[in-house]
């Protein structure tokens, strides 16, 4: 393990993480203590227009993984326009990697509650839904408690803090539903369907919550809102890069010494978040890694020096996506990584569009047939081919996630593919496994 | 229809007492807007029965107003709505890529060679359902094992994942690494129905990992925060604050 230099220590910019070393912040007393609600004061004190100005301003993007400006989609929801609007949180982290939304909630779910009431005066919403992954039961535990607390001091409800502003806020747990995260099938999944993809347009701004102008913003997003308000615009672009401003919370996973969660301002590399974590675990030289989850295209070691921002890492030919990074190394195999994201693929298929549904299917079974020594050259143009045929071609991202891996491996890896093929490599699979397998 | 007095079809009726709970859940959402119950109404018929049964299907159907079909669709569409009876405890090994090449599928193989049972089944005495998992979102803790869904064992290995068993079939709950002291599954489904839980302490319970807090941890150790933080700067204003009304704290209602 290596020890990072003070120059790359300056890189780290504890803000929405700065309350997780309060091992009690979960709860209210200790929240208001450290500087709790006192942007939710400030806000109110404000209309809801220059809130949003603010929020323009700042330069604040999705968390989620697209990177939309935030002030602009909400600057979108018609007002006056006589329907009731709608917040909806995406907190169904599950993209292969992601692991900063669960922690926030967990040991600073107040944060999160106070972003959302500053957000739904903004939009005029009296409704807002944090829709948590099932599976998360900690968190939702947390919250569900948070929000009891808020409710018991006037900041949700009627009235909230003598200003008329009314609002309710509900925590909604999924039920095991990876698609769940495309805000479109999130939608439908609170409305009690399968959690399946909607066409766009219109966009959940003038259709979304039942049939109604919505705002859907990622964990992280929401979270960083009472920041903004209390140290205002200025002070958040002078972390990030000019067009990527902010903080953000870096998941690193894999063959590094030291895995974890590092809050730095966009725009940072992997090398210097290689550096923070302690280097690479001994023995294990950088291979590839996803930028931001398994749904954006790999990269290799030598991007390892690519601005991990939204304009550095599209540069590259990927996707900042949600600054997940997995780090794998060369005694890791590409082709054995990418078979098992396809499985993930596979089983969380909605359905609904023939590309994605069939297009994993046949991918699956062809890693399988290449990974248990019977692969053929053929199989390589087969599946270059399904990929390609499943990428733009389905309602929602996953297909697209889902052929990334396919794409980029063969770009970047196409020896580890023929080493399986011609026999150089021992098989991973065994028959036995291939019976097993589903 | 969300009615307080449903009369439950025979198929429905053994789940009669859940009522009150079903429309505690349907009140959370928006007059005419019940149909968004089902996900946790889904929930609530797996604290009596463990998974959703015909009898379930039948009694969110008639809670809603909706039919059975229109329940199945979305029953059988989410992993966490299982359809055969489970163990008092659901094991889960995530065996997506990251955790799979550091050891999760050794750590899951090694479970079904000691307990016997494949994915998604149950041993012979009830105590343990077995599944793989995909990412369950703590890669930087990988390869992990959750009990009815809260972090059990962290970077584990096949003999602590074997241990753990052995100790939930002995009557013992070991507690987790990061979550709340176990309960049954069965118990957890009401929390995921969205209600509170009441057991003292379990909402304090469960530490903070050091991978979670790794970076935070380093910029504290090395007196590093970020400059200029004025929790007064001000915020532009065009208008009042409410229309009308400049002063903030006069009420509208």
């Amino acid at each position: 393990m290596t020890q990072p230099s003070r120059e790359v220590l300056q890189k780290l910019t504890p803000v929405l993480t700065k309350r997780w070393l309060s091992p009690d912040a979960w709860m209210m007393d200790v929240y208001e203590r450290l500087d709790g609600y006192a942007a939710l004061r400030k806000a109110l004190d404000v209309h809801p227009d220059d809130l949003i100005q603010l929020i323009k301003d700042s330069g604040l993007r999705g968390r989620g993984g697209a990177g939309f400006p935030t002030g602009l989609k909400w600057s979108f929801i018609p007002q006056g326009d006589g329907k009731p609007h709608y917040l909806v949180i995406n907190a169904d982290e599950g993209e292969p990697g992601t692991c900063k939304d669960l922690p926030l909630m967990t040991l600073d779910p107040h944060s999160l509650i106070e972003g959302a009431i500053i957000a739904s005066y903004a939009i005029r919403s009296n409704r807002a839904f944090i829709y948590i992954r099932g599976e998360a039961v900690h968190a939702a535990r947390r919250l569900r408690s948070a929000v009891d607390e808020a409710y018991a001091k006037g900041y949700l409800g009627r009235n909230i803090l003598g200003t008329g502003f009314d609002l309710d806020l509900v925590v909604h747990s999924g039920a095991g539903a990876y698609i769940c995260g495309e805000e479109t099938a999130l939608l439908d999944s609170l409305e009690g369907f399968r959690g399946q993809p909607r066409l766009r347009p219109p966009f959940p701004a003038i259709a979304g919550l039942y049939a109604s102008p919505t705002v859907v913003n990622n964990v992280g997003t929401i979270a960083s809102v009472p920041y903004i308000v209390l140290g205002g615009a200025d002070w958040w672009k002078s972390m990030g890069t000019e067009k990527s401003s902010g903080p953000m919370i870096y998941s690193l996973s894999g063959r590094i010494a030291n895995p974890g969660q590092y809050e730095c301002g966009l725009g940072i590399t992997l090398r210097e978040l290689i550096e923070l974590a302690g280097g690479m675990k001994p023995g294990h030289n950088l291979k590839f890694w996803t930028p931001g989850g398994s749904s954006t295209p790999l990269l290799t070691a030598e991007h390892i020096d690519t601005a991990m921002d939204f304009e550095g890492v599209a540069a590259a030919g990927s996707i900042l996506g949600t600054t997940a990074m997995q780090i794998f190394s060369d005694q890791d195999c590409p082709v054995y990584a990418t078979w098992r994201w396809l499985e993930f693929y596979h089983h969380e298929s909605c359905g609904k569009c023939t590309p994605c549904r069939e297009g994993n299917y046949w991918l699956v079974r062809t890693y399988r047939r290449i990974l248990s020594g019977h692969g053929t050259y053929a199989d390589l143009d087969t599946m270059q081919d399904t990929a390609d045929n499943i990428f733009g071609r389905s309602f929602c991202g996953l297909g697209d996630g889902a052929a990334t891996p396919v794409i980029s491996t063969l770009k970047y890896f196409r020896q580890d593919y023929l080493d399986y093929i011609e026999g150089r490599t021992a098989p991973r699979l065994s028959e036995k496994a291939l019976v097993g397998a589903h | 229809m969300s009615d307080t007095t449903v009369e439950f079809s025979a198929a429905a009726a053994p789940l009669a007492e859940l009522l009150g709970s079903a429309l505690e859940i349907i009140a959370r959402y928006p007059a005419g807007r019940e149909r968004s119950a089902l996900l946790p109404l889904l929930h609530l018929v797996q604290t009596e029965e463990g998974f959703v049964s015909p009898t379930g299907v039948a009694f969110c159907a008639e809670v809603l107003g909706i039919n059975k079909a229109q329940v199945g669709a979305v029953a059988t569409f989410y992993t966490m709505y299982k359809r055969k009876p489970t163990g008092e405890y659901l094991v889960s090994v995530c065996t997506n890529t990251l955790c799979n090449v550091l050891g999760g599928q050794e750590v899951y193989d090694g479970l079904v060679e000691h307990l016997g049972v494949g994915h998604d089944q149950t041993t012979p005495d009830g105590k343990i359902t077995l599944e793989h998992a995909e990412c369950l979102a703590a890669c930087d803790y990988a390869p992990v094992v959750t009990v009815n869904y809260d972090f059990a064992i962290d970077q584990a290995t096949p003999d602590a994942a074997v241990t753990l068993v052995e100790q939930l079939r002995g009557g013992e709950r070991p507690a987790p690494t990061r979550g709340a002291r176990l309960c049954s599954l069965k118990e957890m489904q009401l929390q995921l129905a969205g209600f509170a839980d009441a057991r003292d302490g379990a909402v304090a319970d469960g530490p903070a990992g050091a991978p979670t807090l790794r970076g935070v941890t380093l910029a504290q150790e090395h007196g590093i925060a970020v400059a200029n933080f004025n929790p007064d700067t001000p915020i532009a204003k065009t208008k009042p604050a409410r229309e009308g009304q400049p002063a903030a704290t006069e009420e509208k209602k």
